[in-house]
């Protein structure tokens, strides 16, 4: 049995891995909820500051993830006003938890979904949300029901894309949710870990169980835009 | 406008130049009845901009849209209703049955979202708009699946599934086949008849308008230029450029040579030749302006014919087919359009005569 199977075998620490699937699943729904609201905004409302709005959402995509890490720490800790009014609420901090790994994870995803959600959306013919309107439907139903159903796949494919990605998130998850074995160490942290104290068999295991998730993803994601194309093209 | 007035609406809306378009401003005041109001222009007169006020999706900058006595818009006391709220029934250029839901879905969408019967009654009112329309079979398709010709029938099925006030029409038949118009103009008539709202209806195409329109406004550069009754708008265009532009008249350079009162008649001279033409009020012997006559009210006559009255003898240039049979053109922007078996007759003469009934003769100065 070649040493990664063995090692997989025996006693890896699967921790990481199920805390990873946690955030990154928490992290996803944040993001496709959070993020088609801003998106919708974004592509369907004229307000003064949009241009501004829509570079704050952009930020992160091109900020270091340690200054983003460093910026939610500021934020987030225990003497500022958002991180005091979590404990207030929740009885602890949120920094250096396994909340804080999914607020991590979320500020590293948001952003690609927004651009990209905002696109789809903008790229559904407003004459359908038009003649949906006319017809007597509200916003709402319109957007729930014609809206959103036209631009599905494309925003499927970005759920599972987000996802992707915030399965992978390190620089930010370190900064603002440590590296606590068995409480905020996801499978990126691990694998870093793993790599620092000499332990290459466990993080291989580890690279080759990150990989194999992303590619999954990512073929799924790749499905669904193809499945698209080909109806757009028939 | 005689008839009660459905839509009164003044609408002022400014568009500052931007890269590549000119500065516009359209300011217009439409007033409809029931029955068809078409607007007429070339692209960029603001016919559509002016069926998306009504419909509530552009907010003009000045004015009011007062519909069946509801007032819809008034930017001064910063009226705004909704789109959803106002119930115009919009047909677009292009075609917009929602792809993702069969036709009866987006029928049962239209009576669901309109609200206007209760629950139990809007079933039975999509139910009978698919039959009334022939697509009680094809309920279950989907847009993709249909002809052109159902998709028609579907998408007018659907935007009175919605009761509309107004019916809005923007160029409806563009693209479409010669066949495909004509069962839409049948369509169009029978949702007519099922439908006491007001049309209005936008075309560049003054065919279209005789087919539907009882009123027309002729727009260009986002006002008015003519309006009234389609037969008013049609036997008498007020200037040249109206009379090119709607392509059915043909024009000569003329000159005032006698003004009878008495008797009720001129007498005009084109092409160094002499015709008559109904009394001109306002006008002076001496006047030079513009011959104008419908194309279609012009015949051809043997040259010797000695019972022909009133005719012009003229060199044809070019003859081109038509969807009426052949265009014989001549000198300046003269046209006869005929039949071809017609035309046989005259073909190849060098010169022919062309009859112009003196009641059908308009003189345009400007």
């Amino acid at each position: 049995m070649p040493p990664v199977l063995g090692l997989l075998a025996s006693d890896v620490d699967l921790f990481p891995l199920w805390l990873s699937l946690r955030v990154a699943a928490l992290a996803t729904a944040m993001t496709v909820v959070a993020g088609l609201a801003i998106a919708y905004l974004l592509s369907h409302k004229q307000f003064p500051g949009r241009n501004l709005v829509d570079a704050f959402f952009t930020l992160p995509l091109v900020l270091p993830p340690t200054v983003l890490g460093y910026f939610l720490l500021v934020l987030l800790s225990r003497h500022s006003a958002l991180g005091g009014l979590w404990e207030r609420v929740t009885g602890g901090p949120l920094v250096f938890t396994w909340q804080a790994a999914v607020l991590a994870a979320f500020v590293h995803s948001a952003p690609l979904f927004i651009k990209a959600a905002r696109a789809a959306l903008e790229e559904v013919n407003y004459r359908y949300e038009w003649a949906a309107r006319s017809l007597g439907a509200s916003e709402w139903i319109t957007f729930f029901r014609i809206t959103l159903p036209l631009a599905a796949r494309s925003l499927l494919a970005l759920g599972s894309l987000c996802f992707a990605r915030s399965l992978g998130d390190f620089g930010v998850t370190i900064m603002l949710a440590g590296d606590i074995p068995d409480r905020t160490q996801t499978l990126s942290v691990a694998i870093y870990d793993a790599v620092e104290s000499g332990n290459g068999a466990l993080a291989r295991v580890l690279v080759l169980i990150v990989s194999a998730l992303a590619l999954s993803v990512l073929w799924l994601a790749n499905h669904w835009i193809a499945g698209r194309a080909t109806r757009q093209a028939s | 406008m005689s008839a009660a007035v459905a839509i009164d609406a003044r609408l002022i809306k400014r568009f500052a130049a931007a890269a590549g378009s000119p500065q516009f401003e359209l300011n217009f005041h439409l007033q409809a009845s029931s029955g068809v109001t078409a607007l007429l222009g070339p692209s960029g007169a603001g016919k559509t901009l002016t069926l998306n006020c009504l419909a509530g999706f552009v907010r003009p900058d000045e004015g009011r849209i007062l519909v069946q006595d509801e007032l819809f818009c008034d930017v001064a006391r910063k009226v705004h209703v909704p789109p959803e709220r106002r119930r115009c029934g919009y047909i677009f250029q292009e075609e917009t049955l929602f792809p993702h839901m069969t036709v009866g879905e987006n029928l049962r969408f239209a009576v669901d979202s309109a609200r206007t019967r209760s629950k139990v009654l809007r079933r039975r009112y999509a139910q009978e708009l698919l039959e009334g329309f022939e697509l009680a079979e094809l309920g279950g398709r989907r847009p993709h699946e249909l002809s052109g010709g159902q998709r028609q029938r579907a998408v007018i099925a659907r935007a009175l599934a919605a009761e509309p006030r107004i019916l809005l029409l923007d160029e409806p038949t563009r693209g479409l086949d010669h066949r495909l118009r004509q069962s839409f103009y049948e369509i169009l008539r029978r949702a007519k008849e099922r439908l006491a709202a007001p049309i209005v209806m936008v075309t560049h195409d003054a065919e279209e308008c005789f087919e539907l329109a009882d009123f027309v406004y002729l727009m260009d550069g986002g006002r008015c230029l003519q309006s009234g009754p389609l037969e008013q708008v049609f036997n008498r265009p007020l200037t040249v450029d109206l009379a090119r532009s709607l392509g059915l008249f043909s024009l000569l350079p003329c000159q005032i040579v006698t003004l009878d009162p008495g008797r009720n008649v001129s007498r005009l001279r084109a092409l160094e030749q002499e015709l008559d033409g109904p009394y001109l009020p306002a006008h002076l012997k001496g006047d030079r302006g513009w011959l104008c006559v419908r194309r279609s009210e012009l015949r051809l006559a043997a040259p010797g014919d000695r019972n022909a009255r009133n005719m012009l003898r003229m060199r044809p240039q070019r003859v081109v087919k038509s969807t009426k049979g052949v265009r014989v053109e001549f000198a300046d922007q003269f046209a006869v359009e005929l039949g071809e078996a017609e035309y046989a007759e005259w073909r190849g003469s060098r010169e022919l005569t062309v009859l112009v009934p003196p009641g059908a003769v308009s003189f345009l100065s400007k």
